[in-house]
């Protein structure tokens, strides 16, 4: 059985990967560059919508969700479609959504909620945001892979009626 | 604005390190299971449990709970990869793998928080 790919960070199965630190010495500066990227956008959602103490981290979960959906969406287009930039994956999927989304935060405010005496909404909180995750990845692949398909044939009959049209006499 | 400038410091550094960590654990350890993505996780929440423990009792800088908080253990540490792992373990048919990833990284990450928080509280 094939070993199945599922690191977007980094995967070293794949002999591409390996080598992509060397072969592009901006891997590394994209990382940190969309990093930057992602933990502002974090930073400025937490400032736009502040978690009121012993509140549910509604914003966390938002951000995790979204960076979740998103993933989803970026995958495919790297995995199934293939032919990206070589930098596209480090920069967004390692630097811009894996900077947007945490898992630190996510447990600590867990903690956190335990010790405001809040074990209902820290459990809720705990095994919600996995679920909302987990469902937001699912529907980002889901949604990607049915655009791709879609605009795959799109192209094939378009392609299709151009042949009809130069067969004609 | 300043607080960006602390977050984005910090992100330079987590997000590369994140990388670089998940490439020396699988380097070392070839197996289906992210090891390299619950390891950052984990460590992740233990660094941020100290500090937000800390600031319970005292005055933290701004500047230091951006940084490392926000910046270096917000993006060293990822939602969206161990989401998308999981995802795909399960597509795979590793349901097993993917079950125990779930387990395990949420349970030691939860621990290595509370771990954390106690000592900055207690410190």
């Amino acid at each position: 059985m094939p070993v199945p790919w599922v690191d977007p960070d980094v995967d070293l199965h794949l002999p591409g990967e390996r080598l992509e630190w060397g072969r592009h010495r901006f891997v590394l500066p994209a990382i940190a560059l969309g990093g930057m990227v992602g933990a502002s956008a974090r930073y400025a959602a937490a400032r736009a919508w502040p978690t009121p103490d012993a509140g549910v981290p509604w914003t966390t979960l938002g951000v995790n969700a979204a960076g979740c959906l998103l993933i989803g969406v970026l995958m495919v287009f790297v995995v199934d479609v293939g032919g990206a930039h070589p930098l596209l994956r480090p920069f967004a999927g390692v630097g811009v959504l894996g900077g947007f989304t945490t898992f630190s935060t996510y447990s600590v405010d867990t903690v956190t909620l335990l010790d405001a005496g809040r074990p209902a909404v820290a459990l809720g909180y705990w095994a919600g945001t996995l679920l909302v995750a987990l469902a937001a990845v699912a529907a980002g692949v889901v949604v990607a892979r049915a655009g791709v398909l879609a605009a795959t044939r799109l192209r094939r009959r378009r392609r299709g009626h151009r042949t009809r049209r130069g067969e004609r006499p | 604005m300043t607080g960006f400038v602390w977050v984005c410091l910090g992100a330079a550094v987590g997000a590369p390190s994140r990388y670089l960590v998940d490439r020396a654990v699988q380097a070392r350890h070839d197996s289906l299971m992210p090891w390299g993505t619950m390891l950052v996780n984990v460590v992740g929440s233990l660094v941020l449990g100290v500090l937000v423990g800390l600031s319970t009792g005292r005055d933290v800088p701004d500047a230091v709970t951006l940084t490392l908080g926000t910046g270096l253990c917000g993006a060293l540490t990822t939602y969206s990869t161990f989401g998308y792992e999981t995802f795909r373990l399960v597509e795979d048919g590793a349901r097993l793998y993917a079950a125990l990833n779930v387990g395990l990284s949420l349970v030691v990450g939860l621990a290595a928080a509370a771990a954390g928080y106690a000592v900055g509280v207690a410190a």
